[in-house]
């Protein structure tokens, strides 16, 4: 009732209020509860209809049917496990790489002289002026057994057969590195070129070596970057389908290609919506609850 | 050799220099400071104090020029090995850290054993009065804790050298006040040599021992804070330290004991001696506190102690009055046009006797307390 109230106390700030809500409920909350719906469908009752209805209603009796025989295959089939792991690891080893690249980027373009920062800027930007599929193709051309990185190695004579690059984890990891690193580098430099230069002297001052004070007081401070960037790349790489169905290989099976496979190959939507499901609930959930927690610690300070 | 050893100032400072894209933010600076002393380089925004400041801290390196603390060249030091700290303007305490673990922050580098590093910072935490608040983030202090803090940071290391970046200029005015004593006392408790950087006069005169008054990149001149106030050795200086009267006019009479000084707004008479020539531009400097305000002309013993008939005698009208409480400050339009400036201490709580707006009156001065300047 409250809400109402207030609703129409202040329509102006009802209204600008109103857009991201609606945009919220309508983009995120909504698809997701269809695709909640969706994973409890028993396809065989319904004709293989995956909107196929839960209630009937015969003699008057209401029956409910809710499938719940999906989340224990995922529980139960080891695939679906190694799965998830598999996501998580890349996804994983992917924002570390990110953090261990972008940070010295994001570092060295925070402190460039302000003229030039634009300049570097853009170019951390420029590839998304190409298409990302195209991007992730380019890779194969330059990883590939007869590829321009094989033979220029041959050329020189560092070695004589090719490499197998392709369809590793390397590759895969090169890619996923490649196409996230600037989801790192943007909030660690926006947070790292906000950071006083008096207390990087401060440490100096206080005795601190340079490699000190990048410890004790540029890392600590950049926190929040750390964890926002980190967050950037971690969270759509768990998801990724694209690179690991490009560069990837069959051991770097990932929960985004078994999707694909549940929605298109098996048609079985039921099954890919429970996997959508789980991967929200396991890895996304926790996250979020963890971001409030941190923000909230920022918000005390 | 013992006695040129003693004579040796702590801190050297020889014809420093240092440019930035061609212009010199200090130009051929030499100063010599001695140890224990509180030194203040004074001077208005981008006049060179702050690049001074930073080259003694290490922050930037000189154009050219050498510095010398206890005998030893520490131009080429890097910071973190220098036997100096700072405490920064606005002081640069890590948001991240406790007031407890910024203090211990310098101790820790130096690899101090633990129990050492505990004691230093307890002590450190009793001087500065914040013994209930190491456990504290920097944000849940008050500016003046704060301020505290970042002196407790500078002096935990027992630095050779205290650098002070505007020590009080993010307190209001009436903390600044009780603050300027409370540091002068704990610096000189702990004994350390201190230079300090600051642009309001009130600080530099009460807590420095000396003072230099800086200018587009030099040093004009260097003395004790009376020395400045009441013998400017030019105009900008005279200027600069509180507010002054600037009579410009040529030398007429040139003895030994007494020199005059012509000027548009008449003859003015100085008890001391010059060195210049007949004729030649100089300017003549009167504090407005040494200035007497009357309505009356000034009577024949008034007159002769402040000079002989005519001399340093002004005619004029009140066109401003400005009532501070403690003084009145008077403007007095002179018949040239110049505006006197003259300020009377409000001894009695109510004046019978004052002075109104457009009230013709006498200003007068004696010839002892005036300064001629000739640059």
């Amino acid at each position: 009732m409250n809400f109402l109230k207030n609703l129409f106390k202040h329509p102006g700030r009802s209204t600008v209020i109103a857009v991201p809500f609606l945009w919220l409920t309508f983009a995120f909350l909504i698809p997701f509860l269809i695709v909640l719906r969706i994973s409890f469908t028993d396809l065989d009752s319904s004709d293989g209809n995956p909107f196929g209805t839960l209630m009937t209603v015969v003699d008057g009796v209401i029956t409910l049917k809710v499938k719940i025989a999906n989340y224990l295959f995922i529980a139960q089939d080891e695939l679906y496990a190694l799965t998830y792991l598999n996501s998580i690891k890349f996804a994983a080893i992917t924002a570390a790489l990110c953090l261990a690249i972008g940070y010295p980027f994001a570092y060295f373009m925070a402190r460039a002289r302000p003229a030039v920062r634009p300049v570097l800027l853009m170019l951390v930007m420029m590839p998304f002026w190409t298409s990302f599929l195209l991007r992730i193709y380019a890779w194969k051309g330059i990883l590939a057994n007869n590829g321009i990185l094989n033979s220029f190695l041959i050329d020189i004579g560092v070695i004589t057969e090719p490499l197998h690059l392709m369809n590793t984890q390397f590759s895969l990891i090169i890619g996923m590195v490649y196409a996230y690193l600037p989801f790192m580098i943007l909030p660690l430099y926006a947070n790292l070129v906000k950071m006083d230069v008096r207390f990087i002297e401060a440490a100096a001052d206080l005795g601190a070596t340079p490699w000190q004070t990048f410890w004790r007081v540029t890392v600590p401070l950049s926190k929040s970057g750390i964890i926002a960037g980190t967050m950037l790349v971690f969270i759509p790489a768990v998801g990724e389908y694209v690179i690991p169905e490009l560069l990837g290989g069959p051991e770097t099976l990932m929960i985004g290609r078994q999707l694909w496979d549940e929605f298109f190959t098996n048609n079985d939507w039921p099954l890919a919506s429970s996997v959508t499901v789980v991967v929200i609930l396991l890895i996304l959930v926790p996250m979020a609850i963890f971001n409030k927690y941190q923000a909230e610690q920022e918000a005390r300070k | 050799m013992t006695i040129e050893r003693a004579a040796e100032p702590f801190l050297l400072i020889k014809n420093l220099v240092k440019e930035f894209d061609g212009v010199r933010a200090v130009n051929d600076v030499s100063v010599a400071i001695n140890k224990g002393e509180i030194f203040a380089l004074l001077g208005s925004s981008g006049c060179g104090k702050s690049t001074l400041l930073r080259m003694l801290a290490g922050f930037e390196t000189p154009t050219s020029g050498a510095i010398t603390l206890a005998g030893q060249d520490i131009v080429s030091v890097p910071p973190y090995q220098r036997p100096i700290n700072m405490m920064f303007q606005s002081y640069a305490l890590f948001p991240h850290l406790s007031v407890w673990d910024n203090i211990a922050f310098g101790l820790r580098r130096d690899g101090l054993p633990k129990d050492e590093i505990a004691a230093r910072v307890e002590k450190m935490l009793s001087l500065v009065q914040l013994t209930d608040y190491a456990k504290r983030k920097p944000h849940q202090l008050s500016g003046g804790q704060q301020q505290r803090v970042a002196l407790a940071r500078s002096l935990a290391k027992r630095p050779q050298l205290l650098l002070l970046d505007e020590p009080l200029g993010a307190l209001d005015k009436k903390l600044r006040e009780r603050t300027q004593m409370e540091l002068v006392s704990i610096i000189e408790e702990v004994g350390v040599t201190c230079v300090m950087v600051t642009h309001d006069q009130d600080e530099a005169m009460s807590m420095a021992t000396r003072i230099a008054v800086m200018s587009a990149g030099r040093i004009l001149q260097v003395g004790a804070p009376d020395e400045i106030y009441e013998t400017p050795n030019c105009r900008f200086v005279a200027d600069f330290i509180g507010s002054v009267n600037l009579f410009n006019g040529s030398v007429a009479e040139d003895e030994a004991d007494h020199v005059v000084i012509d000027s548009l707004e008449g003859k003015h008479y100085v008890t001391h001696g010059i060195t210049g020539t007949l004729g030649m531009p100089v300017s003549v400097a009167v504090r407005p506190e040494k200035i007497a305000v009357q309505a009356e002309a000034p009577t024949r013993e008034q007159r002769a102690k402040a000079a002989e008939h005519g001399y340093n005698c002004v005619e004029g009208v009140i066109t401003g009055i400005s009532y501070f409480g403690n003084e009145t400050s008077y403007h007095i339009t002179l018949g040239s046009g110049m505006v006197l400036k003259a300020s009377r201490t409000n001894v009695a709580r109510h004046d019978d006797a004052a002075l109104k707006r457009d009230q013709r009156v006498v200003a007068w001065w004696d010839g002892a307390d005036v300064v001629v300047l000739t640059s």
